[in-house]
């Protein structure tokens, strides 16, 4: 059993299709909507926690492509530079996810597994280390 | 058992000084007790890092051929005051940049000029007999331009506000974003580690008082704007406040971009984290009972930050330890804190200082003068002229 983070992004086409549903159906997995939301773009976006087999997982993602879904690595949307952050750890008190953090030296980290991708660190930082690849 | 400070620089020119931060100096206390640790100790370092507006340098560019006498300056775009003399001017940390906003502004220029690279300078002038030249457009960098420092004139406040945000929307403030519904809550004193909150009342920093600015040395000018000594105190002397202010100068020149680095709030402005360090003398066990000071016994107060008005509603004071805890309770609601300052570079800079004093290159200084332990801030209130 494997947990992966996937950010679906849905055309304007395919926005009605019930995609998601089949991910239970067909691949028997469990999943965890922590985002969903509809850009200005008109594009669906949507970011899950998905549990399962791997075997099944890789199934899962040929299937979304094939139905015209966009994946991205969500694991990697937040990303902390380390070489510009000062330590302040303003970020910390606005991460959902409790994904920054500060470590016993009083050092600023970033475990990309418990971020949500909610974003509400983006225009936070002081001196620019934070910075999103979605 | 007293030490004067001119025992205490024979001993750090002989190597015998024995020095600790104000971070190590708590358990020594807890172990040794006052009288010994007074005895034992004979500096303790203190250190800040924080985003410090009311920053900003001095410089004089030389002069050209045919000269100007500057009246409006730009560098990189950002205005600064030039309304001294001729080739002198004034940068501000949080002067905006003309053409890029908050994107870039006076802490930007002071960290470019630290780094050594090229800036931009645009001036105009009205012209005179003896400085003919009405405009002039050039490039300069640190080793062009003649004097450049750092002049301060708020820094290192001893405490500060803790801010929240009681209101339905986001704000953005200079204690950074403030989520709604008490979302967050946001700090900005080193606390233990803070130089005013070890030398409470001033005792041994004053006018004169050689420190660590900016990764070279510094001096304090002055006491800083706002200087308000009388807030309220615990009685371990710790004011629940903002209190105690310092003007600082410095060596732009010989500063490092490690300890002066520009930022920006976003929806407020521009800032300048500033690093600061002070060696504070262990004179007698007076001062080993400020010394000792640890987070759990210095409290700030927080405030709501959405309402617009000079003075704030309060939730009460919290200490430091519970800050650092990353959560704190208001209106029985857990809330997460963050620092605006950041503590691991206070003690990166405490150890800096302890080993420069360790080995002979920082040696303590008195004070000429003292700072005023009596005064508050005033407010300015809208009138007419008949009315003041």
């Amino acid at each position: 059993m494997v947990t992966e983070k996937l950010m679906l992004i849905f055309p304007p086409n395919i926005v009605k299709k019930p995609v998601v549903y089949r991910i239970v159906k067909d691949f028997d997995l469990e999943f965890n909507i922590l985002r969903a939301e509809i850009t200005s773009d008109l594009e669906g976006k949507m970011l899950l926690e998905i549990k399962g087999s791997k075997e099944r997982i890789n199934e899962c993602k040929s299937y979304l492509v094939k139905e015209g879904v966009e994946l991205e690595e969500a694991a990697k949307g937040i990303i902390l530079d380390k070489d510009k952050c000062v330590n302040c750890g303003i970020c910390i008190s606005l991460c959902l996810g409790k994904a920054f953090y500060l470590k016993d030296n009083y050092e600023v980290n970033f475990d990309q597994n418990k971020c949500i991708l909610c974003g509400l660190c983006l225009n936070c930082c002081p001196v620019k280390a934070i910075k999103s690849k979605i | 058992m007293t030490k004067t400070i001119d025992e205490i620089n024979e001993k750090i020119k002989s190597g015998k000084v024995v020095v600790l931060t104000a971070e190590e100096i708590i358990s020594y206390v807890e172990e040794n007790g006052i009288k010994k640790t007074a005895s034992d100790i004979d500096v303790v370092t203190t250190a800040t890092f924080s985003p410090m507006c009311s920053s900003g340098a001095f410089i004089n560019f030389g002069h050209s051929d045919p000269p100007i006498k500057m009246s409006k300056v730009w560098l990189n775009d950002v205005p600064a005051y030039a309304g001294i003399a001729a080739v002198d001017a004034y940068i501000g940390a949080t002067e905006l940049s003309e053409t890029e906003g908050m994107n870039y502004g006076g802490a930007y220029v002071i960290e470019d000029l630290i780094a050594g690279k090229n800036i931009k300078l645009r001036a105009t002038a009205y012209g005179t007999d003896c400085y003919p030249r009405k405009e002039i457009n050039t490039y300069i960098n640190k080793d062009t331009i003649n004097q450049a420092y750092l002049f301060n004139p708020r820094n290192v406040y001893q405490n500060y506000s803790v801010a929240t945000n009681s209101s339905p929307k986001t704000i953005y403030t200079y204690m950074g974003k403030l989520l709604p519904h008490f979302g967050n809550a946001t700090y900005s004193s080193a606390g233990q580690l803070s130089p005013m909150l070890n030398d409470p009342y001033y005792r041994t920093i004053g006018i004169g008082t050689k420190i660590f600015l900016g990764g070279t040395v510094g001096f304090v000018a002055w006491q800083g704007t706002q200087h308000n000594p009388e807030t309220e105190r615990l009685p371990n002397g710790v004011p629940v406040g903002g209190a105690g202010t310092l003007a600082l100068i410095g060596d732009l020149k010989q500063m490092s971009t490690k300890f002066i680095k520009a930022a920006t709030f976003t929806g407020y402005g521009i800032t300048m984290f500033v690093g600061v360090g002070i060696p504070i003398p262990v004179i007698d066990s007076e001062m080993v009972e400020y010394l000792k000071v640890k987070d759990e016994d210095i409290y700030a107060t927080v405030y709501d930050y959405s309402v617009q008005r000079r003075n704030k509603p309060s939730y009460g004071r919290v200490s430091y330890k519970e800050l650092r805890s990353g959560k704190i309770t208001i209106h029985k609601r857990e809330v997460p804190t963050g620092s605006i300052s950041s503590y691991l570079k206070a003690r990166e800079i405490a150890h800096i200082l302890k080993d420069q004093i360790k080995n002979g290159t920082f040696t303590l200084t008195q004070p000429v003068a003292n700072l005023p332990t009596e005064g508050t801030v005033k407010a300015l209130d809208i009138v007419s002229e008949e009315e003041l």
